[in-house]
């Protein structure tokens, strides 16, 4: 089994046992894990959009696809109020210092999606140009990466979904990279 | 009103303006020193050129063009005027007075493609930053550090 099924496998209920008893029942768990589990089903977004992919991110957020399903409840317009930032589009020079003020004053934990190609890398387009940044994770660390120009409303989807079981994992960013348990 | 109208007027101000019909519009080719005189008579002309929809320059590598749309909202008719610019001085006379929109369309030249905008009431950089260096839009831009060699 990949890492992936394995996390998948054990996080697909309520983490710990639960122990019926006579009037009620007794869960044996562990803390972190309950902490972990509440934090990945409640995580709100910034509303951060630069370029189109942010039409396919309101499009997730609309009642179609409705990303509130999964625990995304309601876009934030504040990064103190918001657990996740989507970066929906291209960064370019002047924007840069901007996303890493937003990403600052957001509280932690805080976690990064990059939506699309301008986000990963610069862009299929304007990569090769005096003002755009290749990558959003050369300002600010990145946890899920969604490729596509833009991506597909459910490829987004797919990538929250990725993201709530990292956080299920307990594992941080840097342990997933070197996928070592903590 | 149509073309040879067009023709007919700017010939009468400036026989030496060339014309170009093979496009959408009728395209006149002028030197930078006429540019200020012709724009101000045919903004002021019975075709009422009130509309600049479009100003913008390119980089030829030999010369710099300036290119302006212009149109009528009374009449809907358009016309595009090209002046040719030495590229190691390009200077042109502004019509930020004559079309308000020029103001900004020209900063936005000036910063992409150097062109000064002779007495132009403001003419700083629109978008770049102050510590930008060289004009972006060029043909000869170099910026090894953003931009890979195609």
């Amino acid at each position: 089994m990949d890492v992936r099924e394995e996390i998948r496998d054990h996080n697909k209920d309520f983490p710990g046992e639960i122990h019926p008893t006579p009037g009620g029942g007794i869960i044996v768990s562990k803390f972190n894990d309950i902490v972990n589990w509440a934090r990945s089903n409640s995580l709100w977004p910034l509303t951060f959009a630069t370029s189109c992919c942010g039409i396919e991110m309101m499009s997730v957020a609309s009642s179609k696809y409705d990303f509130s399903r999964f625990g995304f409840e309601v876009a934030r317009a504040t990064p103190r109020q918001a657990d996740v930032i989507i970066i929906a589009g291209t960064i370019v020079n002047k924007m840069a210092p901007v996303l890493k003020r937003l990403y600052d004053q957001m509280a932690d934990p805080k976690y990064v999606i990059a939506m699309g190609a301008c986000a990963i890398s610069g862009g299929p387009f304007f990569y090769n140009t005096y003002s755009v940044v290749k990558g959003a994770d050369h300002v600010i660390p990145v946890d899920v990466y969604i490729p596509g120009c833009p991506p597909r409303p459910e490829a987004l989807l797919h990538a929250l979904i990725a993201l709530q079981e990292k956080i299920k994992s307990g594992w941080t960013r840097e342990q997933i990279k070197g996928e070592k348990p903590a | 009103m149509t073309n040879e109208e067009f023709k007919q007027y700017i010939t009468g101000l400036l026989p030496s303006a060339v014309f170009d019909e093979t496009g959408e519009w009728l395209n006149v080719a002028i030197d930078a020193q006429s540019w200020k005189p012709l724009a101000q008579s045919l903004r002021h002309s019975q075709f009422d050129f009130d509309y600049l929809f479009c100003l913008t320059c390119i980089d030829w590598k030999t010369h710099l063009t300036m290119v302006y749309h212009l149109s009528s909202t009374t009449y809907r008719h358009t016309i595009v005027i090209k002046a040719q610019l030495d590229r190691t001085n390009p200077e042109i006379e502004t019509v930020s007075d004559i079309w308000r929109t020029a103001e900004f369309h020209e900063r936005e030249v000036y910063e992409l493609f150097g062109v000064k905008f002779l007495h132009h009431p403001d003419l700083r950089r629109l978008i770049l930053t102050d510590d930008f260096e060289g004009y972006p839009l060029r043909k000869d831009f170099q910026d090894p550090v953003n931009m890979i060699k195609l």
